[in-house]
């Protein structure tokens, strides 16, 4: 796999990369029912889920089985994502990330600081919206709370929403600016120079076959 | 609109005004707590009228029947007994929706017209407009509507809006046996109030007053308390009624101020994609050694 000729380096087994795909579907399906709820604006998006109550019934639903796939999502990943003294260096010089100076960054590993803060916040955001989102679930759990606490749920659901959504636009950004990232999820592989360029520490260790 | 006596004034989950150019009188119901007797003949006349039946329930020691108000019961007497001046007070009042100017459940609601207030002051829940949420619940300061485990839908007083639109009186007023209810507009009602204050006043009562909370812009469902200073003795009646500080965040300027944020970050993306550009692997890259 990691012959020196091999044009491909292998970043996502056929799990990883179903696990991903299963998250994001369910993620979708939440945007567009959660957002439907979210403002007046959005409420025809209801008609996508057949209508208001529909949408009521099944976005928490939804939420459970998003919860549960990206549990499994970041059980894969969180070793990788733990921050390092480069990525702290690399926070400091995002507006050269912004302009393409890569050459100026401190070394990446698998995954830039970027990277890990992203996975940190979906860490963060996906177990309050699903905790919150329990609480505020009618007909099964609301009345077994304090109205306060279904107030102040309702609240951080919402702004937990927003939170994770606004990071989701910046990783689906990401993928499509960075070129050559898209094909690490859908087929497992990226290429060489790629590895080179954006995960200089990571290629460094393969190289040295501490990994794969 | 169909029912023009009954001008939409503000619909649950709309951004643009409602028909605003006819100015119809402002309605209230007034309950004079002091003039209570306990019957129950409203509670009966509010399920005849709106055909809706409470099942039989069990005596837990109290004439309050049902205990709480449900999805069948939109009015319930409670009884409190309380001690006042070394008196035992047997304290009944008229509970229900008040109507308020400010509804903190139109507030709440997400779903286009499932709430409605008419231009007279009463709020009605258009059920077949109703998702379900139960979000009206939270933003309701009175605790007053009630979830259906039938069909999830809320349910609540309709102040008789179906009445009052063709001219009549809500049932309970009409069953009133010793006009502890009336109807009327907003302003006789709080004239009538003021008589009646005064007169309680007279009898030693020197702390009776009107129950029309500002906190809520007001409400369309008003009291007569003999000790108005102390609303809560009235089986909890809320001294000082505001839609919750957090139902207001959560459904205030926060929400635009969010979608408008998201779509920046989208825009900035493109704008960031056009403007600085992808970062692409060069062939030198994939040549040179890291």
């Amino acid at each position: 796999m990691s012959a020196h000729n091999d044009p491909f380096i292998q970043r996502y087994n056929t799990q990883e990369r179903l696990n991903h795909w299963f998250t994001a579907i369910a993620f979708i399906l939440l945007i567009l029912s959660g957002f439907s709820l979210f403002h007046p604006s959005l409420f025809w998006l209801t008609n996508l889920f057949g209508g208001g109550p529909w949408t009521r019934i099944l976005h928490p639903y939804i939420g459970v089985v998003m919860f549960v796939s990206f549990s499994a999502l970041a059980l894969r990943f969180w070793h990788h994502n733990f921050l390092s003294k480069n990525d702290i260096q690399w926070l400091k010089q995002i507006p050269d990330v912004i302009q393409n100076h890569e050459e100026k960054l401190p070394e990446v590993d698998r995954y830039n600081a970027g990277q890990k803060l992203l996975f940190w916040s979906m860490v963060i955001t996906i177990p309050t919206l699903f905790v919150t989102g329990i609480i505020i679930w009618q007909p099964w759990f609301t009345p077994y709370f304090p109205r306060n606490v279904d107030r102040f749920a309702v609240l951080l659901h919402a702004f937990f929403a927003f939170v994770m959504s606004t990071g989701i636009i910046v990783h689906v950004y990401a993928a499509i600016w960075v070129k050559g990232t898209i094909r690490a999820m859908i087929r497992g592989t990226v290429a060489r120079g790629w590895v080179k360029k954006h995960h200089p520490g990571w290629y460094k260790r393969i190289e040295q076959g501490q990994d794969h | 609109m169909a029912l023009q006596s009954l001008d939409i004034w503000r619909r649950s989950a709309t951004t643009t005004p409602g028909p605003s150019q006819r100015e119809p009188i402002e309605v209230a119901k007034l309950i004079d707590v002091t003039k209570c007797i306990g019957c129950k003949a409203c509670q009966s006349a509010c399920q005849e009228w709106n055909d809706v039946r409470e099942e039989v329930g069990v005596n837990f020691g109290s004439y309050q029947n049902p205990h709480d108000l449900t999805a069948n019961s939109w009015t319930l007497m409670r009884f409190a007994e309380v001690e006042e001046n070394n008196n035992l007070e047997w304290l009944i009042r008229k509970d229900g929706c008040m109507h308020c100017a400010d509804p903190g459940c139109l507030k709440a609601c997400p779903s286009p017209g499932a709430i409605i207030q008419y231009k007279n002051g009463i709020v009605d829940f258009a059920q077949e407009n109703c998702i379900g949420c139960g979000y009206c619940i939270k933003g309701c300061p009175f605790n007053i509507p009630r979830i259906s485990k039938e069909d999830s839908k809320v349910y609540k007083c309709t102040l008789c809006s179906d009445r009052v639109a063709v001219g009549l009186e809500p049932a309970c007023i009409k069953a009133c046996p010793t006009q502890a209810l009336v109807f009327g507009s907003k302003e006789d009602m709080k004239d009538h109030a003021a008589e009646r204050i005064a007169e309680l006043k007279e009898r030693g009562f020197e702390n009776a007053g009107l129950y029309d909370p500002a906190g809520v812009g007001g409400t369309h469902v008003m009291y007569v308390l003999h000790h108005a200073d102390k609303p809560e003795l009235y089986s909890g009646l809320a001294k000082d009624p505001q839609i919750s500080p957090m139902v207001s965040i959560w459904k205030g300027i926060t929400k635009p101020l969010a979608l408008m944020a998201m779509a920046g970050a989208i825009l900035g993306g493109f704008f960031h994609y056009v403007g600085i550009g992808p970062n692409e692997v060069e062939e030198e890259d994939e040549e040179k050694k890291a």
